[in-house]
């Protein structure tokens, strides 16, 4: 294994879910701060690892890449027998993870991210969230958690009996949402609750957030 | 074996599983749904995909939705060699495909999607399009296809020197944006992305999709 780096913040969901990643497959990594106030993310070398100017990027030894859905997946195949499995051998398991990855990234997270940004991320900008924009998107949340609601009561986890990047995936965006308003939209939801607490509360998890403390 | 596709041929993410499907050479069945008369939204399809959205794929009893999922796992389920080099050989080779395939779900299809969806599907419906918006969201396309412009003058495809999964996922919304939202100056006005667009255009699994449309 080559010398594993994430380029990001502790702050940056993209890059929260790459470390969750790797803390749960007990890899070593170095996080390279990246200035993004300084839009040390738009210029050279940062440009040269992502040419779309966002974080996290990511090496592995010679290895270079971007976006954190990729990155996880490649950590996951890569380092199979290490710490926590995150995916699965079989085609079949497999896809299923792979639907609900789908899932997340196309179904939840605009939704999420966009309200973690009104809810969130401007008070650290101190800027107003606007209201129409949040009532919208808590709609939309909604609808969405409502068929995961219906998935949760069948199974423990979304892709089946086991934790996988699928679950893996909704961390930061949840973990931001549930120190606003917007938790009650989880709350109210039994099953989605109980899932909610169950991954929040993982030891790999606290590490990622024992991150943000120390910047 | 026949794997069941459900969804309208018409719409871009059952043509994605088609392509797929295609290349591959493996078996399927088209199950048309009506998404005009809101078929996808109705108890007997929302039983088969939460979401209300197409395609829904069978394989024998084991269904899948998502069309990026389900083009990963047929693939690697009936893909054989071919399905290998789609999804990329080795654990480094899948992980620029991934790359690429998540910049197509990420930073493309949702531009391409508005742009479609202001300029093509409203007014078909009889309604008006949102034009501010699809420009803005044109603005937004032209920097993204430059990234991608840079990337294919240093590469014959997007994850390296061969075809994969990344570029056939472009296919059905690239198609959409030259054919039907008169975009066509997004591509074309690129050197290396026209050239690539050409060649996975001309894929004779791609031509056979196309031939489904008519």
């Amino acid at each position: 294994m080559g010398v594993v780096k994430v380029h990001g913040i502790p702050l940056s969901t993209a890059a929260m879910r790459v470390m969750a990643c790797l803390y749960e497959k007990e890899l070593e990594f170095e996080l390279v701060p990246v200035d993004l106030r300084a839009g040390e993310h738009k210029k050279e070398p940062f440009i040269s690892l992502n040419p779309f100017g966002q974080v996290p990027a990511f090496e592995d030894g010679d290895l270079k890449l971007f976006e954190s859905r990729a990155i996880t997946q490649y950590i996951a195949h890569q380092y199979a027998g290490n710490g926590t499995p995150l995916v699965c051998p079989d085609p079949k398991k497999m896809a299923v993870v792979s639907v609900w990855m789908e899932v997340e990234g196309h179904q939840y997270d605009p939704a999420a991210s966009k309200l973690t940004y009104e809810l969130a991320i401007k008070k650290f900008l101190n800027a107003t969230a606007d209201n129409a924009v949040v009532e919208e998107y808590e709609a939309k949340l909604a609808k969405v958690l409502d068929v995961y609601e219906a998935r949760l009561a069948c199974c423990k986890y979304l892709a089946g009996d086991c934790f996988t990047l699928a679950d893996l995936h909704h961390l930061p965006t949840m973990q931001y949402l549930m120190g606003t308003q917007a938790k009650k939209l989880f709350d109210s939801r039994p099953h989605v609750s109980a899932w909610c607490a169950d991954i929040m509360g993982r030891p790999a998890w606290s590490k990622v957030l024992a991150m943000q403390n120390k910047a | 074996m026949v794997v069941k596709v459900y969804g309208p041929v018409a719409a871009a993410c059952p043509q994605r599983v088609l392509a797929c499907l295609m290349e591959i050479g493996t078996e399927y069945e088209i199950i048309p749904v009506d998404l005009q008369t809101g078929e996808h939204k109705k108890p007997e399809f929302l039983a088969r995909q939460p979401f209300g959205q197409v395609p829904v794929i069978y394989d024998g009893d084991f269904k899948l939705f998502e069309s990026r999922a389900i083009i990963r796992y047929l693939a690697a389920k009936h893909g054989g060699h071919i399905g290998s080099n789609l999804l990329g050989r080795t654990i480094e080779e899948k992980a620029l495909v991934d790359q690429w395939l998540e910049v197509e779900a990420h930073n493309f299809n949702d531009l391409v999607y508005t742009l479609v969806f202001q300029l093509v599907v409203l007014p078909r419906m009889g309604k008006r399009g949102d034009l501010a918006l699809a420009h803005s969201s044109e603005q937004k396309l032209e920097k993204v296809l430059d990234i991608y412009e840079e990337r294919l003058s240093k590469s014959d495809y997007l994850a390296g020197n061969s075809f994969t999964m990344a570029d056939l996922s472009h296919l059905p919304g690239i198609r959409y944006l030259v054919e039907d939202a008169g975009m066509g100056h997004l591509i074309r006005g690129r050197k290396h992305v026209s050239a690539w667009w050409d060649t996975i255009s001309s894929r004779p699994a791609w031509k056979k999709v196309m031939h489904l449309l008519n």
